[in-house]
Parts: structure tokens; C-alpha cells; sequence
């Protein structure tokens, strides 16, 4: 029998919320993808009935929109627990602003996606460059709510959809509009053929539970590892309660002088 | 009383039109723009009351299937009407006059009724070179601007003068321009349509002339009354669509059965007209009536949007002529060739991997100390500020 001592530790990093999200949205893709393909190409599996006797294809347009609801609520959900969830669901780990973002990106590709070095890297949430990557996802999500919206427009009066009537006439024509929202669905399933592969490749490689913890929400995670991020941690929480000390201070100051 | 302030009615009925005719004609029209029962009496007034409306008509590159369309509107009276009720001084496919004489009738006009007349273009605007279109020794733009400057309101017949149609495809080979990109300050409706329907283009003469105003336009400045809804959202086949009954090919049973014409690349689903409610030839058919898709000839660029029998155009700029369904799947393939090499030298180096995961931490152990290093010099930053206070 092959074992290994390893020094881990268990980690609560997906809340439950996120990982509702997570397979919602999935969900929510699937039938997306599925639905607007055969809206898309129109696929002949006609009955021989009469069209009085049929609504197959209405079906089909009715799952897309109740879908594309779905996905849209879901994803404003996930926006609101960007401000109200933890750590590594907050919205800064999306956006890099940071100095060890920026050096979290070039080093996954280096190690994950080039393989040029065999040293590992470990993140306990999202590694850098996936983090990144869903930004650039979550832009996808808008752009494909606003082209479908758009098109949706046309068939209702209700204001907010009506809302997004204008993108037909800023992309001159709903044909243009019609034929975004069709290539942008190629990028969600290209995303969703790279996103498998990488969870198994890190769970291959790296064996820390990663597939599992969008079920359980737990993550095995290195101690050293660990006992870095908790360094980090109580640095920043120690400049942050620094900088309080100073905003009390200034305020009590220009009391004082107005006084 | 001078020749061009007797008012429209006046010149009816001394050509012998009855009022019961001319009221019944009021009421189309009033129905044609949408207005309610009370708001007829609106269009009786300005009949009425107004004095024929002078136009002036430009051509440039155009095929004058508008001047046709128009000239086919489909009640008789109307036709009658419509030169009855405007003054049309100048429109080079149908005045009697040529030449000099043609040329002057059009300056005498826009001389007389300076910022009283309505311009009508038909056809785009050409840059490419000075010669296209030039008349009278005047080059295309100038002959438009001579006009539109004097004019009340432009109206930019078809889709060449609305959005270029045919000449302005790629690769655009004469630089030509709608109405709306080389002309601002002046109210602009483009009636689209290549043509647009005889009868669209009557309900809004007529409209301008009743309310002197223009209407309520969309964003790509077309008529709303007219152009407010999608072909495919009023077509009669509608039904067959959403029952996933598709013509498949033009010769099919499906064909003959008139089921939807989507697959065929009818861009019905794209395109703002009134073409399945107003219909052509006197409010006969329509294409998808007669079995052929639509075009899309109300939208702007659908010559672009080739080939007109697929539902989703071609992407350009690939070389070959590519849908987005192939790009998509080759950038799909590509990918997964690319992941298929990356799990291969990844089980090469699996095992120097398995090994390093258990002691290297080095990667993460400079990135802490650069992050640690980075938050101190925040933290003596905001000490020394604190001091400095």
C-alpha cells in the first residue's frame, strides 16, 4: 500500500451559496448551450402533424428563456455574495490589483499551464489565473445577458427588458445582435471543455480534494501553507486596525479645531 | 390667391373628387398611421387647410426601385393624391423637364420655399471619387448639401439613402455613405426597405404633411408605426415555426404545405418591417407569402450579412467563408488538442510532480515574503503619516 504522511489541513473554503451557484449555473449552461443550439440550427424533427397540433419548437424557446432567467438571477445572486461571502469568494480575487496577483498569474502558467518548472504552487481558493479567468467569464455572462435580453425585448413590454432594446440599434441590427449571441456560446463551452480538464488535471496532480469541494465544500490544504496565509492575514488585519487608529484621530483632531 | 397656397382639398375637388371620397381617403390614411377615430379629423383639417407640399427629390446611387415602389402605391387614389398633395418640383427619373430647364426648376424651388421644402433622397452618397453621380458639374455631396441645407426635413428613401444597400457592402468600392453619416442638424427618417412598401412611403408624406412633425422613430431613425415590429412576429407562418415544422428545401412537401421558411434563412427573426401586415401590389403578397425567405432588406448591412439562405450569416475577415458554428468548433477542437498534449507531458512528469508536492514550497514562501514585504511598507507609511500628524 502507497501512502503518504502529509501535514494537512482541512480548509471551509466554498460557502454553501457559492456552491449552490456553482451548479445552478452549470445547470443553467447546460440547457443554455443545448437549447440555443437547436434554436440556432433548427434541426428537422418535425412531427407529421399539423402545425395547429405542435409546439415543439415554441418548447424548446420557452426552456431557453426560463433557463436564461435562471442563469441571470443566479449569476446577480453570486455578484451580491462577491461583497457578502468570505474570503475566497470576495470580488478582489477576481480582479488583480495586487502585487501577488499579478506574481499568482505568471507563475500558474508557468507551473499548470506550461509546465516549464516542476515546482508546484499552492492557493487555497482560486489560483490567480482562475480567478482571472472568471472575471473575463463573468464579463462573457453580461454580454450574453445583454445580447439575449436584446432579442428578448422584441417579444415583451416589460421596461427592464426593454431596457436593453437599444444594443440592437448601438450594433445596427438585430441579425448582428443575434449572431454575437450565438459565437459567445462557443466560448462558454470551449471554457466549460477547459474548466473540466483542469479540475481533474489539479485533483490529478495535486490531490487536494478540489472536485469534491464544490460538493462538501472542504478543501485539503498543506500546513506551511496554511501558516503563510494566516502570517499574511494578521499583517493586514493589523494595518487595517493601524488605519482606523488614524481616521479616529484625524476626526478627533478636526473637531477639535472647529471647536 | 397665389397658385402654391391653394390647399389640397381645393385642388380635389375641382378635379372633380367628391367629399365622400376625399373623407374616406382621410380615414385610410389616418388608419394607415395608426391614429384614432377623433385624430382623422386631424388629417380632414390639414387637408384642408395646408397648401401642397413642396418637395425636392435627389438621386444618387440608387437602382430607382423606390421611385417604382412608389409610384405602385397600391390605392389609385392615393397615387393621385400624392401628386396632388405635394408640389414634387424636382425628381430627375420622372419630371418632364431635363437639363438646364430641370436644373433651374430645382433652384427656383429651393430659392422660393427655403426651409419650407422636404428633401427626399433616394440613394447613398458616393466619396470615392468626384465624378459618381456628379449632374450640372455639381459632385454628389455638394449637390446634397445644396439641397439638405434648405431643406425642413430629410426623408432617406430605401435602404441605399438609409444605410447604403448594395454599394456600401464590402468592400464599399465607392466609399459611399447613407444619409445619417454625412448630414447632422436636420431631422432625418429613413424609410427603409429596398424598396421600401408604396404605402409605407405614402403614410409618412402624408404624416409629415398632416402634423407637420416628424414621427416617432427608432433608434436606426426609422418610423416606429411602421417599423416598430419584427416581419417574422406578425408573419402568418408563424405558427409553423413554433411548431418546428421548417421548409428544408424549396422544392419539399414542406414547401408546398407553406411551413416556415427559418431554415431556409428567412431573416424574418432579424428584420423591423410592416411587410406581412401592409403586404405589396396592392397589399397582395409578400415574399415569405410567395415562398421565399426575407431578405432583410429593412435592416442596415444585409448585403453583409450573406448568404442570405442561412439562418446565420458568414463570419469575414477568415479568408474562406467561415459561420460562427465553424469557427467555434475548430477554436473547440484546437482546444481539446491542446489539453490532449498537456495531459500527455503532464503523466510524463507525473511522478517528479507527486514528489515535489509534498516538500516545495518555495514558490509560495517568496510570494508570501514579497506580499509581507509589500504590507509593511504600507504599515510605515501609515505610521510615519500618523507621526507627521
Amino acid at each position: 500500500m502507497r501512502t503518504h504522511r502529509v501535514p494537512n489541513r482541512e480548509v471551509y473554503v466554498w460557502q454553501l451559496p457559492v456552491r449552490f451557484f456553482h451548479w445552478i449555473n452549470a445547470l443553467a449552461i447546460v440547457v443554455l448551450c443545448i437549447t440555443g443550439y437547436i434554436i440556432g440550427v433548427a434541426p428537422p424533427l418535425q412531427s407529421a402533424s399539423a402545425p395547429e397540433f405542435n409546439y415543439w419548437f415554441g418548447v424548446i424557446r420557452f426552456i431557453h428563456f426560463v433557463a436564461a432567467f435562471v442563469f441571470i438571477i443566479n449569476f446577480l445572486f453570486r455578484l451580491y455574495w462577491a461583497f457578502a461571502g468570505n474570503t475566497f469568494a470576495k470580488w478582489n480575487n477576481y480582479i488583480p490589483l495586487t502585487k501577488r496577483q499579478w506574481r499568482g498569474i505568471f507563475d500558474t502558467i508557468r507551473v499548470d499551464a506550461l509546465l516549464a518548472t516542476p515546482k508546484p504552487i499552492y492557493d487555497i481558493g482560486h489560483n490567480s489565473l482562475a480567478a482571472f479567468t472568471y472575471f473575463g467569464v463573468f464579463i462573457l455572462f453580461i454580454l450574453q445577458s445583454a445580447t439575449g435580453l436584446a432579442m428578448y425585448s422584441e417579444e415583451s413590454n416589460f421596461f427592464l427588458f426593454k431596457l436593453f432594446t437599444p444594443l440592437i440599434y448601438w450594433l445596427n441590427g438585430f441579425s448582428v445582435v443575434r449572431q454575437i449571441h450565438h459565437a459567445l456560446m462557443w466560448l462558454f463551452i470551449i471554457f466549460a471543455i477547459v474548466h473540466i480538464y483542469l479540475v481533474v488535471y489539479h485533483d490529478y496532480i495535486e490531490r487536494n480534494g478540489i472536485t469534491s469541494s464544490m460538493i462538501g465544500g472542504w478543501k485539503f490544504i498543506p500546513e506551511p501553507v496554511i501558516r503563510d496565509y494566516e502570517k499574511v492575514a494578521r499583517k493586514k488585519a493589523e494595518l487595517e486596525r493601524l488605519k482606523q487608529t488614524e481616521k479616529r484621530l484625524k476626526k478627533k483632531r478636526e473637531s477639535k479645531e472647529s471647536a | 390667391m397665389k397658385e402654391e397656397d391653394i390647399s389640397i382639398y381645393k385642388r380635389l375637388t375641382a378635379k372633380g373628387v367628391s367629399r365622400r371620397d376625399f373623407l374616406k381617403y382621410c380615414t385610410m390614411m389616418g388608419g394607415m398611421l395608426g391614429l384614432s377615430t377623433s385624430g382623422i379629423s386631424q388629417v380632414v383639417d390639414a387637408l384642408m387647410t395646408k397648401p401642397r407640399l413642396p418637395v425636392i427629390w435627389y438621386h444618387f446611387q440608387e437602382c430607382t426601385c423606390c421611385s417604382e415602389s412608389f409610384t405602385r402605391a397600391s390605392h389609385p387614389l392615393i397615387e393621385q393624391m400624392l401628386f396632388d398633395m405635394i408640389s414634387l418640383d424636382y425628381t430627375d427619373t420622372l419630371m418632364a423637364a431635363s437639363g438646364a430647364q430641370a436644373e433651374a426648376a430645382k433652384e427656383a424651388s429651393i430659392k422660393k420655399n427655403y426651409g419650407k421644402y422636404l428633401m427626399i433622397v433616394e440613394g447613398s452618397v458616393p466619396f470615392g471619387n468626384p465624378g459618381f453621380c456628379t449632374i450640372a458639374g455639381k459632385d454628389a455631396y455638394a449637390q446634397f448639401k445644396e439641397g439638405a441645407d434648405g431643406a425642413k426635413a430629410i426623408i432617406a428613401w430605401g435602404n441605399c439613402a438609409s444605410s447604403g444597400c448594395i454599394q456600401h457592402a464590402r468592400p464599399n468600392p465607392t466609399d459611399t455613405k447613407p444619409v445619417h453619416e454625412i448630414y447632422n442638424g436636420k431631422p432625418i427618417i429613413n424609410v427603409q426597405g429596398c424598396p421600401p412598401i408604396a404605402d409605407v412611403m405614402a403614410g409618412v408624406i402624408t404624416y409629415m404633411l398632416t402634423f407637420d412633425k416628424v414621427p416617432e422613430l427608432d433608434g436606426l431613425l426609422r418610423p416606429k408605426v411602421f417599423y416598430g415590429r419584427r416581419i417574422h412576429d406578425t408573419c402568418y407562418r408563424r405558427p409553423a415555426f413554433d411548431a418546428g415544422l421548417f421548409v428544408e428545401s424549396f422544392d419539399d412537401e414542406n414547401a408546398k404545405k407553406g411551413y416556415c421558411l427559418y431554415h431556409m434563412g428567412c431573416k424574418g427573426p432579424d428584420t423591423f418591417n410592416s411587410c406581412a401586415v401592409i403586404k405589396w401590389n396592392n397589399n397582395v403578397s409578400y415574399p415569405i407569402q410567395s415562398g421565399h425567405g426575407c431578405i432583410g432588406c429593412a435592416e442596415p448591412n444585409f448585403w453583409d450579412h450573406t448568404p442570405l439562405y442561412s439562418h446565420l450569416p458568414d463570419i469575414h475577415g477568415f479568408g474562406i467563408n467561415a459561420t460562427a458554428d465553424q469557427i467555434g468548433a475548430a477554436v473547440a477542437g484546437v482546444t481539446i488538442a491542446g489539453i490532449a498534449v498537456h495531459a500527455i507531458a503532464t503523466n510524463v512528469r507525473k511522478r517528479k510532480l507527486i514528489e515535489n508536492r509534498m516538500d516545495d514550497f518555495s514558490l509560495n514562501r517568496e510570494d508570501t515574503k514579497i506580499e509581507l514585504e509589500d504590507l509593511e511598507k504600507q504599515e510605515e507609511k501609515e505610521i510615519s503619516k500618523n507621526r507627521k500628524n
